[in-house]
């Protein structure tokens, strides 16, 4: 008997009807200042929030921020022409960038985490190995909560998905908290008005 | 570091352990107070949600659902895993969980690989097992790797170096890391670490991790880090080998609307780690590797009075607020899961070696209502006590002075006569208890006996 | 209203001054208070040492001294969260549940029963309310700091009725005092270093006197007072809530 049939004949044993699936009843949290209250929570993660009116005002405020030379690596298609693409088939190469710039699908109020899949990323290892990341995402893809995301995320599809709530960060050293751990030593989240 | 992996201290009890780590007060306080702000924030991240209760209500409901059925939504997700071209291992035991990863790594030909946070690996004591074949494991997680480069289990799950001291970092990482000697600032230890780890995630070709949840609907993994290690170890990798319990598969893709505000809440106080990431198909022409581990959950299972502790979801919250956690450190519970939460999963695994864990707490109760799926921790530490002694796991001293304190207890007259002997010997003879051989004594006073009992003066002062 | 007086045994033999309280207090309220004279010991030491096969004996006891009463009232929360939890005697099941769901521990029995709202009480001085721990998580006396939800507390209910108190506020207001049973010397080192962190933390706000519901966890931080030549003192909340005025 393999040890797959050996464990799962130990759990048949311990089938139990009875205890259904709680139903998920959470109460609605109020719409009205979602804005505010994800750049409160971003800034207290260590993020950054700004707003942004199109595409290039987006590269001009990024640029604003990242003044110093360095390679930038985009994966938004209406930025192609501005920041050069991932093309990159190995991972390996990203090493370099200093920042990386891509499209998320909503960001949630109450904990600044932002909802990105891996086809918006070019490549899977860019959000995680850039020194700076920056996602920009409509200013009304906002939800309250993480009930919400996952109510709007629903059954779809991708291969790699991941919410990022700022940059990469430790406390391990007797609790200090260090931006920049592994991945991305800042994060800015840019809200655009029009896309 | 005060701790070292010493066989004599190996067979030193959590009492024993918790002595010599009082020996210095100062560091008690400190230990005590850094682990205290976290159960602080964490009060004061909970407080932020009027719905905490209901959270965890609804958390520990689903886990319950899935103990009942996780027959069926592990071969559910497994199926779901399958096709969406992840490999699905089953192991047994620690040692199957071993030889599995040793297997996918040899047919690689690798000898170095990295790993992130996997309280399951530690279980299995997989690093030790690996490093025995000659495979190097880097832990990336900064404070695994702290303790690793000492050569030290975590001493908790999610702060694994909570114990060590910013100076002692930076004396170790002189030695190890070449950073300049008295440099103990953490945003430099960690950028030696950062610089230090980002040469080993480019080199590795293979990649190690936990699991936080697996969905059973969708047969994906979520993964939660501060730090980004597992992201980018395994996102650089050709291989990606996850090790998850069997127990924590929950059931729909949804519940993580549940799960992941309670996380990191519960864990830190933060209201989400930075990175919840979800590993659904492999990269294209990446190996994705998934190993189910029983190792006694199934055993577990089938008992009433402990099976909840399989809903634990390893936030480390019951440590925090654990006062003798704060004050003994995870070393002196000597099991890869330390805290409440470790007292009543370790017996499980090892009734003699671990007898002494549940013992190891005043049932205060703390931890139970901290805990984010509602585990009844304090209550399993009770029941686990009683089958303790029951199975013999208790020394012959201790058996005898319980027994000749029910006996007694067990007889009104016996205990009134015992008493005003007591009472008498401890006032006109106080070295007989007032001495280095009475516990009590060593650092408190003896209660002051009077000389006569509440029953004596009820019979003199009420008619009845 | 027929109402037994259980007393905890090391209260019996140390602490008389303790029920003698209780008793006066409960008899202010014009109670028949009673004593059954053959009571011993809820036997929860052996209990929670992992020996609750020993103790149907004191069980049994237990049921003998306080069937057919309407409340037993306890002044230990610990000993009557034991009973509530833990009192099992085969074959006496009626008389068990009635026990269990009437055993009361003194202050809820004041506020919940009684109903008090008014006490003569008089205590000039500044006191520190340590939780003990069964009383509060166990029988739910208090509100504990790790649920999110509204606070009460029914010992402080009381405190506050009584004239002249001045209660203080701790950094940590229910943290464990580190008794804990026979833990308090299987596990001296870290009992001590519990009960003389909660020791400091009342003597830093100014107490002059550490009251709690359950005189076991006074008699370990007293212990540790008394070494300490602190001029801080313990006392029991039915010897406040008895307190005559000088």
């Amino acid at each position: 008997m393999t040890s797959r049939d050996q464990i799962l004949r130990n759990l048949k044993k311990q089938l139990t009807a009875g205890r259904s699936l709680p139903e998920l009843v959470i109460p609605a949290e109020s719409n009205s200042d979602k804005i505010e209250k994800l750049k409160t929570v971003l800034v207290s993660i260590g993020g950054r929030c700004i707003h942004a009116e199109n595409w290039p005002d987006v590269v001009s405020k990024l640029s604003h921020i990242f003044p110093s030379p360095g390679r930038w690596l985009n994966s938004i298609h209406e930025l192609e022409t501005l920041i050069d693409s991932v093309h990159q088939p190995d991972p390996h190469f990203l090493e370099d960038v200093t920042v990386g710039v891509m499209k998320g699908h909503f960001a949630v109020a109450e904990n600044g985490a932002v909802w990105i899949t891996s086809d918006q990323m070019g490549d899977r290892a860019l959000p995680f190995i850039c020194e700076h990341l920056a996602l920009v995402i409509k200013e009304s893809d906002i939800l309250p909560t993480m009930y919400d995301a996952y109510e709007s995320i629903g059954a779809s599809k991708y291969d790699f998905a991941t919410f990022i709530a700022g940059p990469s960060k430790t406390a391990d050293i007797e609790q200090s908290l260090v931006l920049g751990a592994h991945g991305p030593k800042s994060l800015t989240l840019v809200l655009l008005s029009v896309i | 570091m005060s701790s070292s992996s010493s066989v004599e201290e190996k067979q030193l009890d959590h009492a024993a352990r918790a002595e010599v780590f009082n020996k210095d007060e100062a560091r008690v306080d400190w230990h005590d107070q850094t682990l205290w702000f976290i159960r602080s924030k964490r009060d004061k991240a909970a407080h932020t949600l009027p719905e905490w209760e209901a959270l965890r209500e609804a958390a520990s409901r689903i886990k319950g659902h899935v103990l009942d059925n996780l027959h069926d939504y592990l071969v559910e997700f497994e199926k779901n895993a399958e096709s969406n071209g992840i490999r699905v291992h089953w192991a047994q035991d620690a040692q199957e969980h071993n030889e599995i990863v040793h297997r996918i790594i040899q047919t690689a030909g690798i000898n170095q690989i990295v790993k992130s946070k996997s309280m399951l690996t530690e279980e299995c004591h997989m690093n030790d097992y690996l490093a025995a074949r000659g495979i190097e494991v880097i832990d990336t997680d900064l404070g695994e790797r702290i303790v690793q480069l000492a050569g030290e289990a975590p001493s908790h799950i999610v702060l694994p170096c909570i114990h060590w001291k910013k100076e002692e970092i930076g004396v170790l990482f002189n030695k190890h890391l070449g950073t300049l000697e008295g440099n103990s600032d953490p945003k430099l230890l960690t950028a030696a670490a950062r610089a230090d780890l980002r040469k080993h995630f480019m080199s590795s070709r293979l990649a190690i991790t936990g699991v936080n949840f697996a969905i059973s609907e969708t047969g994906e993994i979520i993964l939660c880090t501060n730090e980004g290690n597992a992201d980018l170890g395994v996102q650089l990798a050709d291989i990606h080998i996850a090790c998850m319990g069997i127990e924590k598969i929950i059931p729909e893709r949804k519940h993580l609307g549940i799960f992941l505000r309670l996380l990191a809440r519960s864990a830190t106080g933060q209201p989400v780690t930075t990175y919840s990431s979800h590993f659904q198909r492999p990269r294209p022409g990446q190996q994705m590797h998934i190993i189910l581990v029983d190792n006694g959950r199934s055993k577990r299972l089938g008992s009433k009075d402990f099976r909840n502790a399989l809903k634990c979801i390893r936030c480390g919250a019951c440590m925090n607020t654990c006062p003798v956690y704060r004050r003994s450190g995870g070393h002196s519970y000597h099991h890869a899961v330390a805290g409440p939460i470790g007292a009543i999963l370790a017996p499980a695994l090892d009734m003699k070696k671990n007898a002494d864990l549940p013992f190891a707490s005043t049932l205060c109760g703390s931890c139970t209502y901290v805990c984010p799926v509602k585990i009844d921790i304090h209550e399993q530490l009770y029941k686990w006590r009683q089958v303790l002694v029951r199975e013999g796991h208790v020394d012959t001293a201790k058996k005898a002075g319980v027994s000749g304190m029910n006996a007694v207890l067990s007889r009104p007259l016996l205990y009134k006569v015992a008493g005003r002997v007591g009472r008498w010997v401890m006032r006109n003879f106080p070295s007989l208890t007032n001495n280095r051989f009475n516990p009590w004594y060593k650092q408190r006073e003896m209660p002051q006996p009077p000389s006569i009992s509440f029953s004596h003066w009820y019979r003199e002062n009420r008619k009845k | 209203m027929k109402v037994a007086l259980f007393i905890p045994c090391y209260i019996d033999q140390f602490y008389p001054q303790v029920a003698i309280a209780t008793l006066e207090l409960l008899e202010k309220f014009g109670l028949d208070v009673s004593f059954p004279r053959r009571q011993t010991c809820c036997g929860q030491p052996m209990a929670n040492s992992g020996f609750e096969h020993l103790t149907h004996t004191t069980n049994e006891l237990l049921v003998k001294n306080f069937a057919g009463y309407d409340y037993v009232v306890c002044p230990s929360g610990s000993c009557t969260l034991h009973v509530k939890d833990h009192l099992h005697v085969p074959g006496e099941e009626q008389a068990v549940n009635h026990i269990r769901s009437t055993v009361m521990e003194l202050t809820e029995f004041l506020t919940d029963v009684l109903r008090v709202e008014r006490l003569s009480a008089v205590f000039p001085h500044k006191v520190g309310l340590h939780q003990s721990c069964h009383g509060q998580r166990g029988l739910k006396l208090s509100q504990m700091s790790e649920l999110v939800a509204p606070p009460y507390s029914k010992p402080e209910k009381l405190l506050h009725m009584v004239k002249d108190i001045r209660l203080i506020s701790l950094d940590r207001r229910d943290e464990c005092c580190g008794f804990g049973g026979t833990f308090c010397v299987a596990e001296e080192a870290v009992s001590v270093k519990m009960g003389k962190d909660r020791v400091a933390d009342h003597v830093l706000h100014g107490a002059e006197f550490i009251t709690a519901g359950d005189m076991s966890c006074l008699m370990h931080l007293e212990g540790i007072l008394r070494r300490q030549r602190s001029s801080t003192r313990v006392i029991h909340i039915a010897e406040i809530l008895n307190a005559s005025p000088l």
